[in-house]
């Protein structure tokens, strides 16, 4: 009876044989194919965790610095000042201010590093000539500035001997902990001989010491002296853009989106409006670095590689996106909720004030954040408004010259000293991706409260 | 197929009292479903249904929405195996195999029970090769010659091929909805199966398109066993032999449709042929 | 300290508008016993935005013209015989040097007597005329306050009048969009232009060698500007990523929304959002010091040449980057897809892979082709990779395994924040940034219109 249920000429036995036939080709195309989808999940997530791991990897060892624990002795042969002036009696603010200005002159002409030379002189061990050029490369540049102010701090240390913590130099520090083949010839070694046997007596000798690398986060960038270059410049930079992002675009792209999306008629121009910004939102960033380098700078005459300007280019940057997210956030809501507010008698301000806008609050701040944490990590438009430009000091308004986190990644990748700035600049990587990841948790953790809330 | 695993009368009401002959014709039973509950997350849909269905008539599943006539027209060809979440418990038995042995391929199983949707969907290629598709992957077709004839012949029983004959090549997303119904007709046909189910297949329609679908069931029947849900009582009067009624998640009653209509024995089966659940 | 004060008296006016029209409500409302149309907070805010508006004026038309008025006061204050002897240029000098003493800084050298006097003279006038600005603005704010008080009665539409002017602010927020489009057309036009006074628009964009150094010896030439070597370059980075993207992106959207266990996919698609996430920069350090050396490496074992950095390390990261945007998108695209397709040929006993392959892909391939457009998009704009890890060798050679240089690249190169657009060799950048900003608007514009033309065509 089933063979006259068949619409051809198979009947039902053949065709269920037929199938069956088919059946182990299939499932083996079946299984292959959810291989090949489980292979490339776990190639995306391989991708993530290499990525993480040799970010870690490389830049974990950079938070440590190498500190020479030196015995300096402050030797009245080579420290040869006067005593520190004391105000006399009788004599006038204007007199000693002008003799402690000409003693404190005096103390900034002294070659410190005679001071730093004598006491890594006496680590040299028996048997190692080594010059003074030499001796003095394993200490950082900036450390006579260290001694020079304990100095100046207490006058009185003259022709004592005092305990003092140096950093030890870049190229000290990769041979310390072992960022430079140890087997290379000496022609290809950044540190003389001499001055490598000396490293390593101190090191045996518990002079050299390592310890958290407080210096990343407080110091700014230095070229003189690497080893002590830190982030503080670029991390107010930073601050002060995302301050005039956050200050200019959450309003201004919050206000449109409310307009277009709440009271814009429907008409040609909205349309293009929204067209218009679903493609800002897709414009290359360094784009948007064009616009800053033509319009703020060279036509606003804006001041160059200030965070200003930055923060004015990154916030064209981020308004659509917070307005496309606003927008959504907007459709979302309810329009029970609407239709609620108007039939109380709200007005069309109101009911979008008084009763959408609160809802919608959680989407807007997690938008805003992502939003942020996006400009945060931009790079190619602020090299093209100047900010690679080497700054060495902390900007104190937002019209001073500054770089940025990214940028200064950037910067430190194309460093010389490869082998001491290769760790130093995945570290600044690492500081930049705890960042974000800090951003992203507070967005995370703002809206499951405020959602629960709601 | 020769296990057949028992008859039912058409006459004779297999739960119930026996009412007036409407068929003398005595079907064999082809599905039967002992005890069928699903679970969909840690709401149970459905408790406990038992039912056998007989070869080549229409049954009919009526019940207010959401009742569990649809999810359990699902399990009979495990449909609900595509949803999260959805555990089905019980036995079901095709000819006496159960349908939810381990060692039996779904896809053989949905070879021989075929269904018909709610909304029509046919894919977005061209008609020819929606009803193709089913043999293609199949491999029932030995030959283009083959599978120009299955193509043919599908349509022809679903009705469609007159109207459809010189655009072939034209995608089906391009029919009305009654065409394109009848379309997801001849498609399931084409893989020849035993038995259709149809879930709501009118629901979607105008009258006109579904007094013409109803029709073709009619002449399905000849050929098909068919496993219809429906909302429509009128419907489930006009085109089936047999009905079962459900209500949140259990089988109420179930018997010919004539006795269901005209004198069922249950309360709640009266209240909803009266227009007193909703 | 000025802006403090003047911002300080601001607020003050703004809070007494406010209040003074809000209790002027609250009297109404109480004594007349009569239906007030606004609640009191309008009316507060109808006053202070009235109180507002005039302050804020006075202070624009000093902040517009003070500068000049300034400059005259001081030029003013130059005795006569002086100031006949100084050209604009030493005029200039002397004008800051006056401003610069009057600040008390100091400047460098010694001061003249008149220098000196100006300076004392410009400290007192500044005092003076920031007094009497403020003053002003002052007066001018409580005046409008007052007026807008008298005008307060029970019929005052304040809301309506209140709302209206939110309406005006919302509008302009609006157009802050709209202008920066155009500030980037108008910007990247009027400096392309520039460029193109200089440069013969066919030679750049039909130009193969790219070599934009300026030679002194040679007048008139102004090195060569060819646009092909950078879009070959381009292109090619955007092949091998693609290459790398939309198969990872694609097949692990599939798995992830269809195969893959609610928990396995709960973890797996926030990890792989990771990467979208992730700074440029952080890519190109990665291409630059792991991938690059790794390929090398990888290259000198099967006998192949390839350069640390390269077309090859730049792509294959850049792949890496835009899966998650791959990946999302096809995953937002294939949920689109109605379940009764997918039900359809479950129905007919297709195996899951099977309608994937024959049903859900092919109905979701327009919007997926739109989504790699996007993609693509991305790619090409896409600057720090490339900048770190592609070589910058602007040469047309088909080899992935060279270095390439790219468009954006070069934009990089040529414009270093120098303010100075004097020359083609940093106006390059402009006409590199056309062409940039062309090339990813059309793209856009026509993945935007396929993806939505999809989304329509399901609802």
């Amino acid at each position: 009876m089933t063979a006259t249920v068949s619409n051809t000429h198979l009947s039902s036995i053949e065709r269920t044989k037929l199938i069956r036939a088919s059946l182990t080709r299939r499932n083996l195309s079946e299984k292959i194919f959810r291989g090949l989808g489980l292979a490339a999940v776990v190639l995306a997530l391989g991708f993530v965790a290499l990525l993480f791991i040799d970010v870690g990897r490389k830049g974990i060892p950079a938070f440590t610095q190498s500190n020479l624990h030196l015995s300096v002795n402050f030797d009245p042969a080579i420290i040869g000042v006067e005593p520190a002036p004391v105000q006399a009696a009788g004599q006038s603010d204007a007199d000693f201010q002008a003799a402690n200005l000409k003693w404190q002159r005096d103390v900034a002409m002294l070659n410190w590093n005679k001071v730093i030379e004598a006491s890594l002189r006496t680590m040299v061990p028996a048997g190692v000539e080594i010059t003074s050029k030499d001796l003095l490369t394993i200490a950082e540049t900036d450390a006579r500035h260290e001694v020079r102010e304990r100095f100046v701090a207490d006058p009185s240390l003259l022709g004592q001997t005092v305990d003092i913590d140096v950093l030890a130099s870049a190229n000290a520090a990769n041979w310390i902990k072992g960022n430079i083949d140890r087997s290379l010839p000496d022609s290809q070694q950044q540190l003389s001989a001499p001055a490598r046997a000396v490293i390593d007596t101190m090191v045996a000798n518990g002079k050299i010491s390592n310890g958290f690398s407080w210096s990343i986060f407080t110091n700014v960038d230095s070229r003189s002296a690497p080893a002590s270059a830190g982030l503080l410049g670029a991390f107010v930079g930073t601050l002060y853009m995302m301050l005039i992002v956050i200050v200019l675009a959450v309003p201004i792209g919050v206000a449109s989106a409310i307009y277009l999306e709440e009271f814009a008629p429907k008409s040609k121009l909205t349309d293009f409006i929204e067209v218009n910004i679903n493609n800002l939102a897709a414009v290359p960033s360094i784009v948007f670095g064009l616009l800053g380098a033509a319009a703020f700078i060279n036509y606003m005459h804006l001041p160059i590689s200030a965070p200003i300007v930055g923060g004015l280019v990154l916030t064209l940057m981020t308004l659509p996106t917070i307005i496309i997210a606003t927008r959504g956030a907007l459709l979302g809501v309810s329009p029970a909720l609407r239709q609620a507010a108007l039939g109380m008698g709200a007005s069309k301000t109101q009911m979008v004030f008084h009763h959408v806008l609160p809802v919608t609050f959680p989407s807007i701040l997690t938008a805003t954040i992502l939003g942020v944490a996006h400009a945060l990590g931009e790079t190619a438009p602020l090299l093209l408004i100047g900010m690679k430009a080497f700054v060495a000091s902390v900007p104190v308004t937002p019209f001073d010259q500054a770089t940025a986190l990214p940028v200064q990644i950037y910067l430190w990748q194309g460093n010389e000293n490869r082998n001491f700035f290769e760790p130093r600049t995945a570290a600044a990587i690492i500081v930049l991706l705890m960042v974000m990841i800090c951003l992203n948790g507070v967005a995370i953790y703002l809206r499951s409260r405020l959602e629960k809330r709601a | 197929m020769d296990m057949v695993a028992g008859k039912v009368k058409m006459t004779q009401q297999s739960v119930n009292s026996t009412m007036n002959p409407i068929d003398a014709l005595e079907r064999p039973i082809r599905l039967t479903a002992r005890d069928v509950t699903v679970h969909y997350g840690a709401k149970q849909a459905l408790h406990g249904i038992s039912i056998d269905i007989p070869d080549r008539a229409v049954t009919s599943f009526i019940g207010p929405s959401g009742c569990g006539k649809s999810t359990f027209l699902r399990c009979i060809n495990r449909m609900n195996d595509t949803i999260e979440g959805a555990k089905v418990g019980g036995t079901i038995k095709l000819d006496g195999d159960d349908i939810y042995d381990p060692n039996l391929d779904v896809v053989e199983l949905r070879a021989r029970i075929g269904m018909v949707f709610q909304k029509p969907n046919p894919f977005p290629k061209s008609i020819y090769e929606n009803v193709a598709y089913g043999p293609k992957i199949h491999g029932l077709a030995r030959s283009k010659t083959d599978m120009d004839e299955i193509v043919v012949s599908s349509l022809r029983k679903a009705g469609l091929f007159e109207e459809v004959k010189d655009r072939l090549n034209e995608p089906g997303t391009g029919l009305s909805g009654g065409q394109q119904q009848r379309l997801c007709i001849a498609r399931a046909i084409a893989v020849g199966p035993e038995v259709i189910l149809m879930d709501e297949p009118c629901s979607a329609l105008d009258p006109i398109a579904t007094a013409i679908i109803e029709e073709l069931i009619d002449e399905l029947r000849e050929n098909y066993t068919i496993v219809i849900v429906t909302h429509s009582m009128q419907q489930a009067a006009r085109v089936s032999q047999r009905t079962a009624f459900f209500h949140l998640g259990n089988l109420i009653e179930e018997g010919v449709t004539e006795d269901i209509f005209t004198n069922p024995v249950n309360k709640q089966t009266q209240d909803y042929i009266m227009g007193r659940i909703g | 300290m000025n802006s403090l004060i003047i911002a300080g008296m601001l607020l003050v006016l703004l809070g007494l508008a406010y209040q003074s029209g809000w209790s002027r409500s609250r009297g109404l409302a109480t004594t007349a016993g009569v239906k007030v149309h606004s609640r009191p907070q309008y009316h507060g805010s109808y006053v202070a935005i009235w109180a507002m508006l005039p302050a804020l004026v006075v202070l624009g038309l000093w902040g517009w013209f003070g500068e000049g008025i300034t400059t005259n006061y001081i030029t003013g204050q130059i005795p006569a015989d002086t100031l006949s002897g100084l050209d604009p240029v030493a005029l200039d000098a002397t004008v800051a040097r006056i401003r610069s003493l009057a600040t008390g800084y100091g400047v460098a050298g010694d001061v003249q007597p008149f220098e000196q006097a100006a300076a004392d003279a410009l400290r007192s006038f500044q005092f003076i005329t920031f007094v009497v600005v403020t003053v002003l603005a002052a007066v001018a704010g409580i005046a409008a306050l007052l007026y807008a008080r008298s005008r307060i009665t029970a019929r005052l539409r304040a809301r309506n009048a209140v709302e209206s002017v939110i309406n005006v602010a919302l509008i302009a927020c609006s157009a802050v969009a709209i202008l920066t489009t155009v500030g980037i057309v108008a910007s990247l036009l009027t400096e392309a232009i520039h460029f193109f006074s200089f440069v013969n628009p066919i030679e750049f964009f039909f130009g193969t060698v790219w070599n934009p150094s300026f030679s002194s010896t040679d007048t008139g030439a102004h090195g060569q500007y060819g646009l092909l070597p950078l879009l070959a370059g381009t292109l090619m980075i955007t092949i091998i990523a693609m290459l790398v993207a939309v198969p990872v992106g694609l097949m692990a959207a599939i798995y992830l929304s269809q195969y893959a266990h609610p928990r396995l996919r709960a973890v797996a698609k926030p990890i792989i959002e990771v990467l979208a996430g992730i700074p440029t920069i952080v890519f190109g350090f990665f291409a630059l010091v792991t991938v690059g050396p790794f390929l090398r490496d990888f290259g000198n074992l099967v006998g192949l040449d390839i350069k640390a950095t390269s077309a090859l390390t730049a792509g294959v990261v850049m792949g890496i980057m835009i899966i998650p945007f791959v990946s999302s998108l096809s995953d937002d695209i294939l949920n689109q897809v109605p379940r009764t397709l997918r039900d359809g040929a479950y129905g007919l006993g297709a195996t899951k892979s099977e309608t994937i392959r024959n049903v859900l892909l092919p109905a979701a391939l327009p919007g997926i082709v739109g989504a790699f457009l996007l993609a693509v998009s991305r790619a090409v704009g896409e600057t720090m990779i490339v900048v770190l890890a592609a070589g910058n060798s602007p040469v047309l050679r088909g080899n992935p395994f060279e270095p390439v240089a790219t468009i954006t690249v070069s934009i990089v190169n040529q414009l270093t924040g120098d303010s100075d657009f004097a020359g083609p060799q940093s106006l390059v950048a402009f006409a590199l940034g056309l062409t940039l900003f062309i090339i990813t608007l059309c793209l856009n514009i026509f993945a935007l219109y396929i993806v939505r033309r999809f989304r329509e065509q399901y609802e």
